[in-house]
């Protein structure tokens, strides 16, 4: 029996940072009391459903809705001709185009929305659907960007000026009638006279397929305009809550304060529920219209061909370097496919996102970066698919270009990483294309996971494997994936980052009660990542409350501090940064509580875990929960009653997570089936909060990486048709196909960053889709492949066996 | 529209009784007729999984059964195995084994997984994935809800034979 309570002792019974604290929330999704949108049930609430196009590109000729509206329970029957006196027939999209809410003349992609029906239940709403009657003119349609842009069929006419001239976009000229935007970072000549004069280039086009991040639950929404006070409460699957109030209000010239935005639980979002939709817009005006509560739900085809595809880019790489493999320029140029409108969510002054992250964890003196957006027929969207913003792209894209380079050398591919990375010394990182690299240390990283899956003898085996094979003893070849990522993440800066002129900064504001618990509200809002859970262990570890004590609420307009919510692995370096800033005014104050209740001066106390005490005197002191209540109840000359803070971050800079990954893949070359025999995963997101989930989002994001290497596609035949709009085509890994991965970690603090975290959610998405496509191009290695595209779905790794000549 | 039904059907030990349209799907039967809102929708193909319920000793998806084809069934849900104050094995075991993220597809995993440890009550892990495989996370990658899964077979085995 130990009596003394020790400082370890009151340090674990914070359940600070660093500890691998159970989820709060599990208690009510585990009992099926999650609370999300589509379980919100208000007296008389009506349902939307959408009439949506079959054609990806056509003329409407005219909407009949008459048979719709004479069925019993349909309540109304909006079209583009409603919606235009309200001047909301069309909307403005994140990136700076505009977008038609409800097809307005045309349709421009499969699935676009033509008419919004309203009744009482959905059925009737389906069967309304059914009985909208659109006449359509068909015409040409685009999918390819490259052809889009030679074509003479115009997409978007209502960018042509009258007299034939195209009008600047939001990101400056545009060439053709069908291009959006050049978008130029780095040096372009000094790039091209680099890699036209070095002794070693290597070149490489690849396409980064169409995906969507498909979170289980679909987006939807509740609109609840309240006639009698004027107020709008709209509950929503929204990634980004308060964005969406001041959306709302800019389109719909309700004031603000009007405007009451809820997140109820949200399930899943990995980019889906950043952007506005139609949905949202027309469950509004439905609401406003018939003074009724209106629900809208997507299903899941909906989900899939029209709300946030992601990638879909076309890239073409050079890469050049010296003999003993010292890269010295970087060439990237980018057709970007944005579909109908450009609704790509990415901070306004980065028309291709981050994309000029692209010389990833390397020391590369000189580089280009040329991205193009191009219309086409497909669905608008362009979202972050669990990434910031298109660090996916990038970091597939060099970590291609790395192997590419590798075999132009006739180099090992981690040797060649290792003789090219950033080093330690070198940060903070001034890179090629524009950005300041925080803090690092990839050598230890990466040889720590050579060492951890015994590297050399992988290649050892492999080598054997392959001579097996050559002798007839086996058909299947083995792959060793490797990558090595540095993310870009917590967007981010007010000065360069912004939505819509909406500065990324984020928030939080904390209540301290009189006997020791606490609340604390943020601008973000959790959609699976445990906030509710982790925020309270930051809280803890700085205010020395414990985190069982700290309620953390998120979501709700009316009582949480502005912030840009969450996306873009942002909540820990911005929303995490001022969880932490905010502690620390709690706890400025309650120093000074405290120096008066010890009666010592202010500088004489100091902060110990859970309470503050004399210096030099450690049995003098007051725990934080004494101190709460005396900030209440104790009348103390200079200071004002109460124990609260607000703290607004903007970031100084992002933090820059990396994370070196291994796979090991067998693929059967007769089948192209692929069998993962081992994933190991070396994550550094800085400062740890909670391990146990960090692990958890580890092995979340790979699931995701894997799926995108090894299938998940949107893909389109040549009349715009969606060919993957159902989970029967579109691929999400099941339990069955995924391996269990090995996590490790590394910790190198962020140093900018108030706790030195730098975010996790992401990265294993992000070094995770590299690593699976590098794992096939390997196995393929020794028989001459140099690259081959995703989707490594079965058919294409046997069609690559087959052109290699592998069959026989 | 159709003529609607004579419904009778028992969800979690309560027996029900209403009219309604024979198309109308168990789902929403459930969720909106019944206000049991743990099992979700998640794509109304038969894929997901989110919807996942016991009929008549059997997991289905509640998403593709026609509230007809449910008639004088015996349904269980997330909301039938266990109580706040005394929670089903799995339910404590998803929590201790972080066998959830975002929670859509944990009321249907849950139910399905204690039908499968009733079909199975010392699964391998290999078998825990098949048996799985027809309920989709997006979150977590598997691995932990293996993990919960196992854990919560092997507490209900030696609480079994410490009973005996």
């Amino acid at each position: 029996m130990k009596d003394e309570i020790t400082r370890e002792d009151r340090v674990d019974a914070l359940g600070g940072m660093g500890c691998k604290r159970k989820r709060v929330e599990d208690a009510r999704f585990t009992q099926g009391k999650g609370k999300y949108v589509d379980d919100i049930k208000l007296p008389g609430m009506l349902f939307g459903d959408f009439v949506r196009s079959p054609y990806a590109h056509a003329r409407i000729k005219s909407i009949d809705t008459s048979a719709a509206l004479a069925v019993d329970g349909v309540v109304a029957v909006l079209t583009a001709d409603d919606l235009r006196p309200l001047g909301l027939h069309w909307m403005p999209t994140l990136a700076g185009d505009k977008q038609m809410v409800l097809a307005d003349g045309k349709v421009l992609f499969q699935g676009q929305e033509v008419a919004y029906v309203v009744a009482r239940d959905r059925y009737i709403a389906a069967d309304a659907v059914e009985l909208v009657e659109v006449e359509y003119e068909d015409l040409p349609v685009l999918v390819d960007p490259f052809e889009a842009l030679k074509s003479d069929v115009v997409l978007r006419e209502d960018l042509v000026a009258e007299d034939g001239s195209l009008p600047d976009g939001a990101h400056g000229p545009r060439k053709h009638p069908n291009h959006i935007f050049t978008w130029e970072v780095g040096e372009k000549e000094a790039t091209a006279q680099v890699i036209d004069s070095a002794e070693i280039v290597a070149e490489e086009s690849m396409y980064y397929h169409r995906t969507h991040p498909c979170p289980l639950e679909t987006c939807g929404c509740v609109a609840s305009m309240d006639k009698v006070n004027g107020k709008l409460t709209l509950w929503g699957t929204f990634q980004a809550p308060h964005a969406i109030r001041t959306i709302v209000s800019l389109i719909s010239g309700i004031e603000e304060h009007n405007i009451r935005v809820i997140s109820p639980d949200i399930g899943g979002g990995f980019g889906n529920k950043v952007g506005a939709y139609a949905g949202y817009v027309c469950s509004v005006v439905a609401s406003i219209v018939t003074g009724v509560s209106v629900k809208w739900i997507e299903d899941r085809m909906e989900n899939l061909m029209t709300t946030a595809f992601a990638r879909d880019y076309w890239m073409k790489g050079r890469i050049s370097a010296t003999p003993e493999g010292k890269i010295t320029g970087l060439w990237c140029e980018v057709t970007a496919d944005h579909g109908g409108f450009d609704a790509c969510a990415d901070p306004t002054k980065f028309p291709a996102g981050f994309m000029n992250i692209c010389t990833g964890s390397y020391d590369i003196p000189t580089a280009y970066l040329a991205v193009d957006g191009v219309y086409t027929n497909k669905a608008p969207g362009g979202v972050s698919y669990r990434c910031s913003f298109r660090v996916t792209e990038a970091v597939y894209f060099i970590e291609r270009m790395i192997e590419v380079l590798a075999i132009e050398l006739n180099m090992d591919a981690a040797e060649l990483r290792r003789i090219n990375f950033i080093r330690k010394d070198q940060f903070p990182y001034q890179s090629a294309l524009g950005w300041e690299y925080d803090s690092g240390d990839y050598h230890t990283a990466w040889d720590k996971a050579l060492k951890a899956v015994d590297y050399d003898g992988l290649r050892a085996e492999q080598a054997q494997r392959v001579e097996e094979f050559k002798a007839g003893k086996t058909r299947k070849l083995m792959g060793v994936g490797l990558s090595f990522f540095t993310e870009i993440v917590g967007a981010g800066p007010v000065k360069n980052c912004d939505i819509l002129g909406l500065g990324m900064f984020d928030s939080c504001e904390i209540r301290i009660h009189p006997t020791g618990s606490a609340i604390a509200r943020l601008g973000t809002i959790s959609q699976g990542q445990g906030h509710a859970t982790t925020f309270a262990q930051i809280l803890a570890s700085e205010i020395g409350l414990p985190a069982d004590s700290i309620t953390i609420e998120e979501g709700d307009t009316d009582t949480a501090p502005y912030g840009l919510g969450t996306y873009g692995s942002r909540s820990t370096p911005v929303a995490g940064a001022a969880t932490a800033m905010a502690g620390r005014k709690i706890r400025a104050k309650a120093q000074m509580i405290a120096a008066y209740l010890l009666e010592v001066h202010d500088d004489d106390v100091e902060f110990d875990v859970d309470r503050f005490a004399v210096k030099g005197a450690p049995e003098k002191f007051k725990t934080m929960k004494e101190i709460a209540f005396a900030a209440y109840n104790q009348a103390i000359p200079g200071i004002e009653p109460g124990l609260e803070a607000v703290s607004y971050y903007d970031p100084p800079n992002m933090t820059y997570p990396f994370g070196a990954y291994v796979c090991v893949m067998d693929i059967d070359v007769d089948t192209g089936v692929t069998d993962i025999r081992r994933f190991y995963a070396l994550d550094d997101c800085g400062t740890r909060i909670n391990p146990m989930i960090i692990e958890g989002q580890v092995h979340g994001g790979l699931t995701e990486a894997l799926a995108v290497a090894l299938g998940q596609e949107i893909a389109y035949d040549d009349m715009g048709n969606v060919k993957t709009g159902t989970l029967m085509d579109f691929f999400l890994p099941t339990a069955w196909e995924v391996p269990n991965y090995e996590t490790d970690y590394t910790v190198t603090p962020s140093p900018h960053h108030p706790i030195g975290a730098k975010g996790v959610g992401e990265s294993p998405h992000v070094g995770g889709v590299p690593c699976f496509s590098n794992a096939v191009n390997d196995a393929f290695r020794a028989f001459g492949l140099r690259h081959t595209n995703m989707p490594h779905d079965h058919w294409r790794i046997w069609k690559t066996a087959n052109d290699l000549g592998l069959h026989g | 529209m159709t003529d609607k039904m004579h419904i009778k059907m028992t969800v979690n030990g309560q027996a029900q009784e209403f009219l309604a349209e024979p198309r109308e799907l168990l789902i929403h039967t459930l969720r909106e007729r019944l206000d049991i809102t743990g099992p979700h929708i998640g794509c109304e193909t038969s894929h997901c999984g989110a919807c996942t319920v016991t009929m008549n000793g059997k997991s289905v998806k509640s998403c593709t059964v026609f509230v007809a084809q449910a008639n004088g069934s015996d349904v269980t849900t997330i909301e039938g195995l266990g109580t706040p104050d005394n929670l089903h094995v799995l339910q404590m075991a998803f929590k201790e084994h972080h066998g959830l993220q975002c929670g859509f597809c944990t009321p249907g995993m849950i139910t399905r997984a204690s039908k499968l440890l009733e079909e199975n009550p010392s699964p391998t892990e290999e078998e825990v994935r098949f048996g799985m495989a027809g309920n989709l996370c997006r979150c977590t990658g598997y691995q932990n809800i293996v993990k919960s899964i196992l854990a919560a077979a092997a507490e209900m085995n030696a609480a079994k034979e410490a009973a005996e």
